[in-house]
């Protein structure tokens, strides 16, 4: 029997056969993409090392997750499931896609596994899942041109606006989805009307539309519009194939790899160099990022995958106070560096040694501007890390000198005293006086033994306000029958943020000083109730005994019945608690300190509408206390009024720092007397029962 | 260029808790702990940002003891070539003359386009800088805030009373004592202070410069030293913002401040 139409493998154009031409785009497209993603590989392949191979286990499951489950879209519940529609059909249309470039030449040709009834259930759902996705293609572009969500927004500061682009690439896909349902329509039009039999087409679905419209065509006309649309369909298909990594679709191609290759431990920062033991950092000629070839091939890695979402952005503190950081543009700026300066024809144009990212790409205040709050990382769908790329850049700043000089000086009294106020060592223990008849702490720096070591850190120990909440934990440890006692002159500030802030020599002598007198002093647990040191004695020391958070151990203790609270009925307030980053996001503690609350029976507690990952954060802690940063107003006072909007009127912190910056910004936000402020274990302590 | 930067390793007194000792003529040094003298930080900045564009190289020198070599060290890791050390039994206790004539015979020694000194010192009397231009006999200006380089002859400006500015054109060699806020220094890292760890410091004794202790024994003596009982004159206001405000607006309309 004659086939219904001609398929391009048997077609002639004025006597040329368009098989050729089928060949022939496939392999200049191939070869094109090959150039390109050559080109691309080149920044990656000489910049610094990055251990990524370990674990597959854990990788693949980031895989399944994150990339194929797309377990981060719905986060944005609009744009997630648009998205997800398109994954989902690129995913499916692949096959179909692969099978249209084989067709063009090769008649009949079936992709391996799907033929049969398994080729006919597909068929349906590749008919299906084009039509989704031109719908979806359609939405998001009316989102995207006419609707214009604010996080797509591009400040004059950091260029052009991408909407061209974003809208150009959602026309290539809806005319990838037209040509090929068209492709398949007139074919089976043409069988209709030839009484042969035809493909089924799935009810509904854009293909089944067209046929119904070609149904009455003639068959010449059919014959062009099929060997029209099957060419549309194949040189879009190489156009777009090649046109992916020159900007924000790159991601279509690298998502795969930057999810299987992202970050699988959380709290922690990356050593200064992959591969280079701590004891060999004096023999480094340079520390940290400061030319691009010091990022590792994950950082270039990221910035490709960028799909430009602004969803980092929309969760960043920083940039939600109009401090000079856009985490999105971190990535846009460092992908846009690599597209230049490896441009695709030509040679590299690789500075000098004296020049440096920071002034050209980046600026000095836009690094400092980050608290390491790790919304970004929570939020973004492809697994792009922020933290370890701004660590890197300031060990660079800092191995320049080239630090603000309201860092220089904590940082010099951290070096001389153990703490970033250059108070006496003798003083860290203080505050015991004052709690000293309720219950004795034992200072384990004079000899004396306890079970558990109460690891204060310097804000707890040396500010006035903060010393309550030691007093509080101290005398909570006590009620709950805790045996403990703390290092007194003997610990040291932590140096969760000393590193943070890219002076890594010096947390690394921190960090030795505190793991002497640690592990001299025999205690077999740590608890801590300052996040930022329970983060860094966790994920930054090595070879200490198990550290926990004062919240555990209380809930713990309160679960035993050791620890009785009383009730808070009638008190009138109502309470929201903040999750400190470093408890929340870093260490996904969440849960502890809300049934601790909850211990508190007739404690009236709400949820801010931001919660566990999606907390905001306060204003950062540590050295981000002294940081005069740019900024239009503080994040505390953004957060204080959320737990306002939230109908509370007490915000329960668990973290000195939250605390410190709660508190200012109530004041400043002049809501003295509406909300109040406090510890987690100031609360308990008040609800303690003797 | 050719500079020198006279440093000092000073206590630090911003927490310190100074304490004086059971004599009564010092203060209790034990629990102290001691840095560069911050107006040298800046001097020592602004010496490494003229070289960095005349040229040259920097000298950082103090006069101490061997503890000292630790803020010499401090200014190399900020990228000084060269430290020297002065130290000598014969120069403990030595005055603000006896230290600019130390400083003179170690200035004789080389051959420096720059002298720069700090302004004052944390525990000193503002006294060096000067005694020493005048003993070299070469121009000072005292608290600059700017220098300009162009050729053999600098510009200079100085902050005087009242926030005012003034310019001075002055003639190489001359020696500058510097304000705070003429820049900012650098920061210096532990890894910076390492790398310069094992860098020979040459120490000079009074021998080497040929001194003789007479020559640099204190002719000012310090008698006594103590804390000033606290004056009367300040009152604390208390009560809320609201109070406080209302008690101030009274008593300067009380005092004629406010009409």
């Amino acid at each position: 029997m004659e086939p219904a139409l001609l398929s391009p493998a048997h077609y002639k154009f004025f006597h040329i056969p368009v098989a050729l031409f089928a060949v022939l785009i496939p392999l200049v497209g191939t070869a094109a993409f090959v150039f390109i993603m050559k080109r691309r590989l080149d920044p990656m392949l000489t910049a610094a090392p990055d251990s990524r191979w370990d674990r597959i286990l854990g990788r693949v499951i980031k895989v399944l997750k994150i990339w194929l489950a797309q377990w981060r879209q719905p986060r944005y519940m609009t744009a997630g499931v648009l998205h997800i529609i398109i994954f989902a059909g690129f995913l499916i249309l692949s096959v179909r896609s692969t099978t249209l470039v084989f067709l063009g030449f090769w008649d009949g040709f079936v992709f391996p596994g799907f033929g049969g009834a398994a080729g006919h259930v597909y068929a349906v759902l590749k008919d299906y899942a084009a039509t989704a996705v031109l719908l979806a293609c359609c939405v998001a572009a009316v989102r995207r041109g006419i609707f214009k969500p604010e996080r797509y927004a591009v400040p004059k500061r950091y260029g052009k606006d991408h909407t061209g682009e974003a809208v150009f690439v959602l026309a290539l896909i809806a005319t990838l989805m037209i040509s090929e349902s068209l492709f398949e329509a007139s074919l089976v039009a043409a069988q209709i009307q030839q009484l042969q039999p035809a493909e089924f087409l799935a009810p509904g679905s854009l293909a089944w539309i067209f046929r119904n419209m070609l149904v009455d065509t003639p068959i010449t006309q059919l014959q062009s519009l099929h060997i029209g649309a099957y060419f549309v369909h194949d040189i879009t298909f190489f156009f777009f194939l090649c046109f992916l990594p020159l900007g924000k679709h790159f991601h279509v191609i690298t998502s795969l790899f930057n999810v299987f290759f992202m970050r699988l431990e959380r709290g922690n920062i990356k050593p200064v160099l992959h591969g280079v033991a701590d004891d060999q950092l004096d023999d480094l000629e340079s520390f940290g990022v400061k030319q691009y070839q010091d990022f590792t091939w994950k950082h270039v890695l990221d910035f490709y995958s960028c799909a430009d979402c602004g969803r980092c952005s929309d969760h960043c503190p920083a940039n939600a106070v109009k401090r000079p950081l856009s985490p999105r543009f971190i990535s846009i700026k460092g992908r846009d560096y690599a597209f230049n300066h490896f441009p695709l024809l030509g040679a590299d144009q690789t500075k000098d040694d004296e020049y440096r990212l920071i002034g050209d790409v980046y600026d000095e205040d836009e690094i400092w501007s980050c608290t390491t709050c790790g919304a970004c990382e929570q939020e973004c769908p492809l697994g792009i890390e922020y933290i370890d790329k701004i660590v890197d850049l300031r060990r660079g700043m800092v191995e320049d000198g080239n630090v603000p000089q309201s860092l220089q000086k904590p940082l010099r009294a951290l070096e001389k005293r153990g703490n970033p106020w250059g108070k006496v060592e003798k003083k860290r223990s203080a505050w015991v006086k004052a709690v000293a008849e309720e219950c004795p702490v034992k200072l384990l720096e004079k000899g004396a033994e306890a079970e558990t070591l109460y690891f204060v850190d310097s804000i707890s120990s040396y500010d006035d306000r903060m010393q309550e909440i030691a007093q509080a934990t101290a005398k909570t440890l006590d009620a709950a029958g805790v045996d403990f006692g703390i290092l007194g002159k003997d610990e040291k500030d932590s140096g969760h943020d000393v590193r943070r802030f890219g002076e890594e020599m010096l947390f690394q002598d921190l960090r030795a000083q505190n793991t002497d007198a640690i592990l001299e002093s025999g205690a077999r647990q740590i608890v801590t109730a300052d996040p930022h040191a329970y983060n860094c004695l966790k994920n930054d020391y090595d070879g200490l005994p198990p550290v926990r958070h004062i919240s555990e151990v209380l809930l713990e203790k309160i679960k035993k019945g050791v620890l009785k609270l009383s009730a808070a009925n009638g008190d009138g307030k109502v309470y929201t608690y903040h999750d400190p980053c470093y408890l929340g996001r870093h260490n996904s503690l969440y849960e502890a300190p809300r049934k601790l609350l909850d211990a508190i029976s007739g404690l009236e507690r709400v949820e801010m509408l931001q919660n566990r990952d999606r907390s905001f954060c306060c204003g950062g802690g540590g050295l981000m206390l002294f940081y005069e940063p740019e900024e239009e107003q503080r994040m505390g006072v953004l957060r204080v009024q959320m737990a306002a909007a939230a109908g509370a009127n007490v915000i329960v912190t668990a973290c000195p720092f939250c605390l410190v910056n709660m508190e200012d910004a109530i004041k400043v936000a002049g809501m003295e007397g509406k909300l109040e402020a406090i510890d987690l274990c100031e609360l308990v302590d008040r609800h303690t029962v003797a | 260029m050719e500079i020198l930067v006279c440093v000092k390793r000073v206590p630090d007194t911003s927490e310190n808790e100074i304490e004086l000792n059971s004599a009564g003529n010092d203060i209790e040094r034990d629990d102290l702990v001691y840095s560069v003298n911050e107006w040298d930080n800046y001097a020592v900045e602004e010496a490494l940002q003229i070289v960095d564009k005349a040229g040259g190289s920097v000298t950082v020198v103090t006069v101490g003891d061997d503890e000292s070599e630790e803020v010499l060290r401090r200014e190399m890791a900020m990228g000084a070539d060269k430290g020297i050390l002065l130290s000598d039994d014969a120069f403990e206790g030595a005055d603000g003359r006896g230290i600019a004539t130390i400083l003179k015979a170690a200035v004789d020694q080389g051959s420096y386009d720059l002298i720069l000194t700090g302004a004052q010192a944390d525990d000193g009397a503002a006294q060096v800088g000067g005694m020493l231009a005048a003993m070299l006999d070469v121009p000072y200006a005292s608290l600059v805030n700017k220098i300009d380089v162009n050729g053999d002859k600098i510009t200079v400006g100085r902050e005087i009373e009242g926030g005012n500015q003034e310019m001075h054109e002055i003639a190489l060699p001359c020696v500058l004592s510097i304000q705070t806020g003429i820049n900012e220094p650098r920061y210096v890292g532990i890894r910076g202070i390492r790398k310069v760890a094992s860098v020979e410091i040459p120490t000079l004794g009074a021998g080497d410069l040929g001194l003789d202790a007479g020559a640099v024994a204190a002719k000012v003596k310090r008698l006594d030293y103590f804390l000033p009982d606290m004056g009367e004159g300040a009152e604390m206001l208390e009560g809320d913002t609201d109070e406080i405000i209302e008690k101030l607006i009274e008593m300067l309309k009380a005092k004629g401040g406010l009409k």
